[in-house]
């Protein structure tokens, strides 16, 4: 009995994954065709595979539309998977990201940056931004492991909110004493709309570290999820998975932080779609997650792009309005849902 | 025993008042001598003093005085209500409700009667109050399931409401020009903006009648505290007390909010404060709670009218980064 079911499941979870892969290929090749102007679908398939400088819908989706899609798969994948490794680690169905003070840090160090260098090169910008994201994460994980009977739900929301409070206190500080204060919500707002070629090429190694090193620990993240002494019980060094976890997640999520600020919920909404369908292993909830985040992604910047065109809304706004509700399902619940 | 440490804490607190008080006079872009603040205070003052005084520092002082009062018991009520030790008006959502309608309010207006007009004075605090209402009632309705409300699910979803509010005035805010964007940024971090007499004695009325009311509610909060079943055994309507205290919280953090703008951490450290001096009496904790709420804000304030003179530094950024330390004590040690 309880054998036929995993055979079903492993089937179904195949299913699942060409839905999933075929959505992911339909969502790339829409979000491409639609913009400002909508491109033909054969200009998109020879600017691909015959490309043409001379032409300008071929230009188009080279230096523009293609990035964008790009970066939004890249963002996507990195949050939901990061969501799903924080969520597994520290058995708290509220765990992600953007609850985690890792966008608020890496604001923070932003803003030092430009209040000090106010032309600072890109690169420079992607460091301090990976720097601020471990100090944000750092600092809420350090404390919700030193809090007394830590790591409930409520304990980690309210650390979180927390220190992003005082990072984005300091970075307001700042930023009104430079009067940065623009350029840095244009950082923080959370868009892909300005993202260029030279950016997804510096962040694409991050990721794709950070995606294998995912999938790598996805065995151990199911043991660990199991909780602390039934994963030692059954021989597992704990320690070094929570090493590899917290590395992976700060690659992860400081790369997607710098290419596209804070895009939150993504991280919180996606890892528990994902068990829904598929079941808690991880070894299938790592690799749907970063499928289905880059989907969600892709839809939220098409929003973002359609809701108040000409103009661009940022697409972290998308995803928050996407997330909120659903973070109110999981808080009516208790967060007792895992 | 008790009632002489009562007596004497809240002695003290109230001569550090009155000490600030004069500090922050005398403090500021125009450093005007201690001697020549009393003079002007009692009619004898230069000219210049008179004004500087009289129009700007004063005003503000009082509303300092006023709002840090009535957030730091907005939270004490919302703490005892809620049973929750880390409720507070910013971190529930409530300010960032306020905030949105307000930053609305500033968009639809363009910027153009933003602190320009007359009708601009009036309008801003019915804004502000009338989005921490909608907020707490969001809140309240959402984490409101099988006839009751429970501590934690009113603290998450207020953690996701103020998410979605704040994404909101994202939105708005990303669609402004450069100078109403910062002068959106400077209200949402808290700051006392207007220094009319008017707003004063508005607030003034607003919060004797409102402060009033809760002390003399605080037995209530006592028999909360005890747990909900006890409180029903000793014959307490439970949620209809329950929700009476919770208007009274929004209605005074709603008054706070429109003058002072968002001001986080100050509701949730002061009663915590209150309750290590005096114990866990909410009929001791309400005063007091409302003495240091007073003496931390007049602090924040003159500390950000200081420290990066001539600029100003928002109130409620100053109370954040002094607040966040003590929180993060709080989250460690006691809870």
């Amino acid at each position: 009995m309880k054998k036929e079911k995993k055979a079903i499941n492993k089937a179904s979870s195949i299913t699942w994954m060409i839905v999933a892969i075929g959505l992911l290929l339909i969502s790339v090749i829409v979000s491409i065709h639609l913009g400002a102007s909508n491109l033909s679908y054969k200009d998109i398939w020879t600017s691909l595979f015959h490309y043409d400088e001379s032409n300008a819908a071929h230009v188009v989706v080279r230096e523009l539309r293609l990035p964008r899609a790009i970066a939004a798969i890249l963002v996507g994948s990195a949050l939901a998977v990061s969501g799903s490794i924080m969520q597994s680690m520290t058995r708290n169905p509220l765990a992600s990201p953007s609850i985690l003070g890792v966008t608020a840090g890496s604001t923070f160090f932003i803003a030092i940056a430009l209040a000090i260098v106010p032309a600072i090169s890109f690169s420079k910008l992607m460091f301090c931004s990976f720097a601020g994201a471990g100090l944000g994460a750092g600092l809420v994980f350090g404390l919700i492991a030193f809090a007394k009977g830590g790591n409930s739900p409520v304990k980690l929301a309210l650390a979180g909110s927390a220190i992003s409070a005082l990072l984005s206190s300091l970075s307001t500080f700042i930023s009104l004493k430079y009067d940065i204060s623009k350029d840095l919500s244009y950082w923080y707002a959370g868009s892909i709309s300005s993202v260029q070629p030279q950016h997804i090429h510096f962040v694409v190694p991050f990721i794709v570290i950070g995606l294998v090193l995912a999938l790598f620990l996805a065995r151990s993240m199911t043991v660990l999820s199991l909780g602390d002494e039934i994963a030692t019980g059954l021989g597992q060094r704990t320690h070094l998975v929570r090493l590899g976890g917290t590395i992976a997640v700060l690659l992860l999520t400081g790369a997607s932080v710098s290419i596209a600020g804070m895009v939150g919920f993504v991280g919180l909404v996606v890892p528990h779609i994902v068990r829904f369908i598929v079941g808690q292993d991880y070894r299938i909830v790592i690799p749907f997650s970063a499928v289905f985040g880059s989907v969600l992604l892709i839809w939220a910047d098409m929003a973002g792009r359609m809701i108040n065109a000409p103009f661009e809304t940022p697409v972290g706004a998308i995803t928050a309005l996407i997330g909120v509700p659903f973070f109110l399902y999981l808080a009516r619940k208790d967060g007792r849902d895992f | 025993m008790r009632n002489t440490k009562f007596a004497l804490v809240c002695g003290i607190t109230f001569l550090a008042i009155i000490i600030f008080f004069f500090v922050s006079m005398n403090a500021g872009f125009i450093h005007i001598p201690l001697q020549n603040v009393l003079s002007t205070l009692f009619g004898h003052g230069t000219e210049e003093d008179h004004m500087t005084i009289f129009q700007f520092r004063l005003p503000r002082i009082i509303l300092a005085i006023l709002i840090g009062a009535g957030m730091a018991v907005a939270g004490a009520i919302l703490q005892g209500a809620s049973r929750n030790p880390l409720a507070d008006p910013g971190i529930l959502g409530i300010n960032a409700g306020a905030g949105f309608v307000v930053v609305l309010y500033m968009f639809l207006g363009r910027g153009t009667s933003f602190l320009a007009t007359k009708t601009s004075v009036f309008i801003m605090p019915f804004a502000a109050f009338f989005g921490a209402l909608c907020a707490a009632c969001l809140i309240y309705a959402l984490a409101w399931k099988k006839g009751r409300v429970t501590p934690s699910r009113l603290l998450l979803v207020g953690i996701g409401v103020n998410a979605a509010f704040n994404s909101g005035i994202t939105i708005l805010q990303m669609k402004m020009e450069p100078t109403d964007f910062t002068k959106a940024l400077v209200w949402l971090s808290g700051t006392i903006w207007s220094t009319s007499w008017q707003s004063v004695w508005t607030l003034c009325i607003w919060l004797l009648i409102l402060l009033l009311f809760a002390f003399s509610k605080a037995y209530v909060l006592e028999v909360l505290n005890l747990g909900d079943p006890i409180a029903i055994g000793l014959g307490t309507n439970v949620e209809r007390e329950r929700r009476l205290l919770l208007i009274i919280a929004v209605a005074i953090a709603g008054g706070c909010v429109a003058v002072g703008g968002g001001i986080t951490f100050l509701g949730l450290i002061a009663p915590h404060m209150a309750k290590m001096l005096v114990g866990s009496s909410y009929r001791k904790i309400l005063p007091l709670s409302a003495l240091i709420g007073s003496l931390l804000l007049l602090l924040a304030d003159t500390l950000g009218r200081v420290i990066i003179a001539p600029a100003e530094l928002p109130v409620g950024i100053v109370i954040s980064i002094l607040g966040v330390p003590y929180f993060v004590y709080l989250l460690l040690r006691k809870l």
